[in-house]
């Protein structure tokens, strides 16, 4: 099955670990990768901050850059769920309103993507360590993804899961809410690095490369030993 | 009390606000407690509530697509009944109409039960200017009211930013009260005191949860029963109502009351629904002579048919308000009105012009949580956002940086010629700032990040990079 990857300009940039297990696991999972050099950003963060006619341009580059695609895959929720968003953005475009649909209908997020399409629910990982799982608002509430990724972390040997206390709750990251309100941000990752530490896992893991940015970023800050993971990582290991 | 509270700036009332650990930890314990009372009454033991939200939803868009249609027969059908009907197209409006009627019935001791709207519209300072004593029944606005008029911070528990011991020393103060902290014993106090208030007045006020149009009646949803006196006792009442606050037929109400009463506070039921239909009647043995009702538009109508129409089909549960993480950490007064939370945000705006509330959409990091659990659907984050993008586009109130920045990132990120430029030179232009694999003091808008967290270095090696040079099979460095 050949699987077009969505890598996302957090990916790219700052986080290629979880970039090269997402290639590897779908490879070992039997699919062709493919990587569109022409890809760039989704557009969410100045979508997200009210730039509605400044993202557009960015969005239909994507749309474009992945019109021959047979599946769109990305490791990240948010990401994926905003695809998901083009066909209201461009709602009543002649041109533009059917691509954006057509792109939606293939694109899934990672974990999705496994168990939804592939059908595999365990990926013959193994992994030794007490884990916890940050279920980022975006895939959970929005994109829709609340069971894949737990189903395939059960499957996973070696592995201990721990529940996060307070899971539904935002990790404040926001995107430009991040900076913008920083102070209500502050105190929105405090309580959810708290329940990390509550759980006692050694590991954070998530989906969402931009929620493990934020929880990670002010855990390293605080000096906490929990190590900060993304599920491909995870997934990838044996 | 107007929809403004305080006077304070945005960002002064976050800070007040994230330092008042109590309020904090009120706030923090109130939402867990009720968002598992919701979960229990409502997908936990009903395993069609997405139909019942469904069928809330269709509800209030029906009404609101023939609102015309609707208030003329609730106008018709109070008018049958003898009740004075008046439509209010502002606030001001409305409190001359309310101060007329008090007026001629020379009323001087009035009881009110809980009413966002006449909170909206300032009656109660009003009512004052003309020399009438004015007494909030509802326990919580009760409490506000006797401690000097604090605001509320929540449209369903007023006074949820307080604890017991601070009513008490409230009632200590303003009671002469000598008991303890025990909720019996001040809610004893309070009904005691109040029981006193209701025999004396001479008008009462309420709000409306929802009207029925098609038999002119109101429904007040309460659990103290005291919106049952305010109608029962007092010889005229008036009931001032959001125009956008009705319902067909008592079918609709019944499905509204329960989404209502079980989103809001946990309940199959609340312990009183009062039902009013018009004056009393001739066989009837309480209830008043005289009924007026207020239908307030105040902005209702610009709302209607634009693109935030379907903020106007909130039953004003506070489900929103008790998931909001937000809110969790600032409380109800940082949002500087009476309608905190999500629905705040999203109203507050819309209500009261985006000069003095353009931050209140962007207190939000469009989780969704808000969206997930309302009732009757609203998209609030998606009403939010649609904020962002008016005041960014309409009405180019965004900062003059903000933008330039936004304008730099939608080319880069439009241009794969220039994004691989950036993403390639990032590493060394953010050199200077880092240390090992992290930055710690970001440069220009990387610093109210790196504040309070700290930021990945950018990878040498790109993933495009790595991913064009790879041979398939190679195992990772
Ligand atoms: S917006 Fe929805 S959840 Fe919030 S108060 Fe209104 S009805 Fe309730």
């Amino acid at each position: 099955m050949k699987v077009t990857l969505f890598a996302t300009c957090i990916v790219d940039m700052f986080q290629g670990n979880v970039g090269k297990a997402t290639v590897e696991l779908l490879e070992r999972l039997g699919c062709e990768v493919e990587f569109p050099e022409s890809q760039v950003c989704c557009g969410q963060p100045s979508y997200n901050s009210g730039y509605v006619k400044e993202s557009k341009e960015a969005m239909k580059r994507m749309i474009e850059t992945f019109r021959d695609a047979e599946y769109v895959v990305s490791p990240s929720g948010s990401c994926a769920f905003m695809f998901h968003e083009y066909p209201h953005i461009f709602a009543g475009d002649p041109v533009w309103e059917p691509k954006a649909k057509a792109l939606a209908a293939k694109t899934y997020e990672l974990t999705q993507f496994i168990v939804e399409v592939l059908k595999v629910e365990d990926v013959g990982a193994r992994f030794e360590g007490n884990v916890t799982y940050h279920t980022s608002c975006h895939m959970t509430r929005l994109l829709g993804v609340k069971e894949p990724p737990m189903i395939l972390l059960k499957n996973v040997k070696g592995l201990k899961f721990t529940e996060l206390p307070g899971k539904e709750q935002c990790c404040g990251f926001g995107g430009t809410f991040s900076v913008k309100m920083s102070q209500i941000s502050e105190q929105m990752v405090d309580e959810k690095v708290h329940h990390v530490e509550e759980t006692g896992a050694q590991y954070l893991v998530g989906a969402d490369a931009a929620c493990l940015m934020n929880i990670g970023g002010r855990m390293e800050r605080l000096g906490k030993p929990v190590k900060v993971l993304h599920i491909a990582e995870i997934l990838n290991s044996r | 009390m107007s929809m403004k509270i305080g006077t304070e700036q945005f960002k002064e009332r976050v800070d007040s606000g994230i330092h008042d650990d109590f309020m904090r930890g009120a706030v923090a314990g109130a939402q867990d407690g009720m968002s598992l009372k919701r979960k229990a009454v409502t997908t936990d033991e009903m395993s069609n509530w997405e139909d019942w939200r469904n069928h809330g939803e269709e509800i209030r868009q029906h009404v609101l697509e023939y609102l015309d249609y609707y208030l003329e027969q609730l106008s018709e059908n109070v008018a049958k009944r003898g009740g004075h009907v008046f439509f209010a197209q502002t606030k001001e409006e409305a409190n001359e109409y309310i101060r007329s009627v008090v007026q001629k019935k020379n009323a001087k001791k009035i009881v009110k039960s809980k009413s966002m709207v006449t909170e909206e519209i300032s009656l109660n300072a009003m009512l004052q200017e003309e020399g009438c004593e004015v007494v909030e029944t509802d326990l919580g606005e009760y409490i506000l009211q006797l401690d000097d008029h604090d605001p509320p911070s929540h449209i369903v528990v007023p006074a949820l930013h307080k604890n017991k011991e601070q009513i008490r020393e409230v009632f200590e103060k303003k009671l002469a009260y000598t008991k303890t902290s025990k909720p019996e014993e001040l809610a004893y106090q309070a009904r005691v005191t109040l029981r006193e208030k209701f025999l004396e007045a001479d008008l009462g006020i309420t709000g409306c949860n929802f009207a029925v149009a098609e038999t002119g009646s109101f429904s007040l949803v309460t659990n103290e029963g005291n919106a049952d006196l305010v109608t029962a006792l007092p010889k005229t009442q008036i009931t001032v109502m959001g125009m956008e606050r009705i319902v067909p037929t008592f079918e609709e109400m019944e499905i509204l009351v329960s989404l209502l009463t079980r989103n809001a506070v946990g309940q199959k039921l609340t312990s009183y629904i009062t039902v009013l239909t018009g004056p009393r009647e001739e066989l009837d043995v309480d209830g008043p002579e005289e009924f007026h009702l207020v239908i307030v538009d105040n902005g209702r109508s610009t709302i209607l048919g634009g693109e935030f129409q379907s903020v106007l089909q909130c039953i004003r549960c506070g489900a929103c308000i008790n998931v909001c993480p937000v809110y969790r950490h600032i409380g109800g007064h940082s949002y500087g009105s009476i309608y905190p939370g999500p629905i705040g945000a999203v109203l507050t705006p819309l209500l009261g012009g985006y000069d003095e509330y353009k931050e209140l959409p962007y207190a939000s990091t469009l989780c969704g949580a808000c969206t997930e659990v309302c009732p009757v659907k609203i998209p609030l984050h998606n009403l939010l956002h649609k904020h962002r993008e008016v005041i960014v586009e309409k009405e180019g109130k965004a900062p003059v940086s903000e933008k330039l920045l936004m304008k730099a990132f939608g080319l880069g990120a439009a241009s794969p010629t220039l994004y691989k430029i950036g993403s390639k030179i990032a590493p060394a232009a953010l050199n200077p700032f880092t240390s090992g694999d992290k930055i710690s003091k970001g440069p220009g808008p990387l610093k109210a990040w790196t504040d309070i967290r700290d930021f990945p270095a950018p990878n040498k090696e790109r993933f495009r990079d790595w991913f064009k040079h790879r041979e398939k099979g190679d195992k990772r460095p």
